[in-house]
């Protein structure tokens, strides 16, 4: 069966001297949730723009549901959805009035629209506040509605940019069910996410992005494997730091989680890696000041094939980070 | 879940025109919307031009009235009227920018770029939004000018061609208005944009003073640039022909109008549509 989305080869340039997609090839089968991983700039929102048509990539073939995104855009918008980054909703607007605009768009009857309207309101769980306008909503609420409006026209395909971005950890819950539930009525659905535990706990398959290349691809727990059965996780002095990474150099790479604070490295042998990596730290005469082993997380494998330790910003404080 | 499936769904783009009214018909609704709900916002875009024509009637008025000729009665405010419902009608159309670079920014103009949205509709949306919202606020300057003393001279019919032209000319602008809030990514520099075309042609035309009395180069530009073209066509169909310039005539005037906004628009409409096309956020 032909994969429902194909991109083969792709190359979006922006000015002369940034490659933001440098030959990126990858294929979503369909009906699954497929996450984007790749740290800030990698191109994943490059290639969420290329997938919806609203950009045109410079070399490569992109298809989508069977067609040219480029060549049969029109045909494209009419079989995806996608919410962006940011909830494009109307905050003059109820929720109701924002659906049935969207459906309008999708080519639906003023009747069809508002049947379609009702289904997908009571799907997502806002039927008592659709009748207020959007901006006395909450941020996870705006979010849902912003989702409903991409599920009005029955999208075979939908985007989805960072959907939990800047929402609480309930509503991100209910996100998380909602895109399930779609992905059984038979959606396809591509995510970015900056949350590694999104994208495990959703994701089907995972293509990592880095330099605007796929870097690794697989189930969750086939990049876990990558790592081997088991990471090993040490608090280091900074002043030692490198001295450290030279020691521990001889038993596997060791990588510096920036975010985390700590260097990280393959456990291959488990507990005997752990012996290792002490007997030649203290040799370097460098004590640890905090030592542990566990099973390899997405965290760990996006370290190991990026060298960063997360996706996009700090996850405790994404506030700081953006600005 | 078997609700919020995967269907055929009906789809109307069969008909390329009707689906392209139908969406223009939707977004119109959309933005008049924004413009009847954020009260706040209504209010103060409807009070800042009467301001605006209050202030300019009585801080120029006195020292005008004898320069003027005698078709204005002797009143500023008869001169003025027809000139700032010109200059309103530009001025109006700025909101075009700034509405269309708002919707950019939230994200919205991507999701009507990613929907089988027609093409021309978002812009014509907009731009007819805009047209109502400026019939509005135009209607609401003529009410206070007649309070304040404005007399027509002239027939209903008349009047009603002027705010007529005004209005087309005001839709004209809004294209040029279109064309710059998408190409022009930044909130200031649209400003700063705006603010350097609206303010010398709106000052350097017959909008608020008979141009006579600039220097000649200024006048040169003065009497032929758009605006005073329209000033000059508003107040020969309110006030009659003796209120224009010697060897005008209201008829030219308004075919001059009427040919000044066709061209704005041949021109703009067509780069207004390009730069939605490449509007990427």
């Amino acid at each position: 069966m032909e994969p429902i989305i194909t991109v083969e080869g792709v190359v979006k340039r922006f000015g002369r001297e940034v490659r933001a997609l440098d030959g990126l090839s990858l294929h979503v089968p369909a009906g699954i949730i497929y996450g984007l991983l790749g740290p800030n700039g990698a191109g994943k929102t490059t290639l969420i723009r290329i997938l919806a048509t609203l950009l045109a990539a410079d070399e490569g073939v992109v298809r989508v549901a069977g067609l040219d995104v480029h060549r049969q855009a029109e045909a494209v918008r009419d079989r995806i959805g996608l919410a962006g980054q940011y909830a494009a909703v109307d905050g003059h607007l109820t929720g109701r009035e924002n659906i049935e605009m969207v459906g309008r768009l999708y080519g639906l009857s003023r009747r069809q629209a508002r049947a379609r309207t009702s289904v997908v309101l009571d799907r997502i769980g806002l039927g008592g506040s659709a009748h207020r306008q959007v901006r006395t909503y909450s941020g996870g609420m705006r979010r849902r509605i912003d989702l409903a409006a991409s599920l009005v026209g029955r999208p075979q395909v939908l985007f989805l940019d960072e959907p939990t971005t800047g929402v609480d950890p309930a509503s991100r819950r209910e996100v998380w069910d909602l895109i399930r539930d779609l992905v059984d009525g038979g959606t396809t659905v591509v995510l970015t996410t900056q949350y590694l535990d999104e994208a495990d706990q959703l994701a089907g398959r995972i293509g990592v992005i880095n330099h605007g290349r796929l870097v690794s691809e697989g189930t969750p727990e086939q990049l876990k494997s990558h790592t081997g059965p088991a990471v090993l996780e040490l608090s280091i002095p900074d002043s030692q730091h490198d001295a450290a990474m030279q020691a521990l150099g001889q038993i596997a790479p060791a990588a510096y989680d920036r975010h985390r604070g700590t260097l990280v490295l393959p456990a291959t042998d488990g507990v005997a890696t752990l012996q290792h990596a002490l007997r030649a730290l203290d040799v370097a005469a460098i004590t640890p000041t905090d030592v542990g082993l566990h099973r390899p997380t997405l965290d760990d494998v996006f370290l190991a094939l990026t060298g960063t330790g997360r996706t996009d910003r700090d996850l405790n404080d994404p506030v700081e980070a953006t600005l | 879940m078997t609700t919020v499936d995967v269907a055929p769904r009906p789809t109307v783009a069969a008909r390329p025109f009707g689906r392209a009214l139908a969406h223009t018909g939707v977004l119109t609704r959309r933005n008049l919307l924004a413009n009847v709900r954020l009260r706040d916002v209504l209010l103060l875009s409807a009070i800042q031009p009467i301001i605006f024509m209050v202030m300019f009637l009585y801080v120029f008025g006195g020292a005008i009235e004898t320069a003027l000729p005698p078709a204005a009665g002797g009143s500023y405010v008869n001169w003025l009227i027809p000139g700032i419902l010109a200059q309103f009608a530009v001025f109006g159309a700025s909101t075009t920018a700034y509405g269309l670079h708002n919707d950019r920014l939230s994200g919205v103009i991507d999701r009507f770029r990613s929907l089988p949205t027609a093409r021309s509709a978002v812009l014509a949306g907009r731009t007819l939004a805009d047209l109502t919202r400026s019939g509005v606020i135009l209607l609401l300057q003529l009410g206070v000018g007649i309070l304040l003393g404005f007399r027509p001279q002239t027939s209903i019919p008349a009047l009603l061609a002027a705010l007529g032209l005004a209005l087309a000319f005001g839709f004209a602008c809004s294209w040029i208005m279109a064309t710059l809030g998408l190409a022009v990514r930044n909130t200031e520099a649209i400003q700063a944009a705006v603010y350097s075309v609206v303010f010398p042609f709106t000052l350097v035309s017959s909008v608020f003073l008979p141009t006579q009395t600039m220097p000649g180069w200024l006048q040169a530009f003065a009497e032929r640039q758009p605006i005073t073209v329209v000033a000059n066509a508003l107040r020969g169909l309110m006030l009659g022909p003796e209120a224009l310039p010697p060897g005008h005539t209201v008829a030219g005037q308004t075919v001059l109008a009427i040919v000044w906004t066709a061209a704005i628009l041949t021109v703009f409409v067509p780069l207004a549509v390009r730069s939605y096309r490449r509007s990427v956020s």
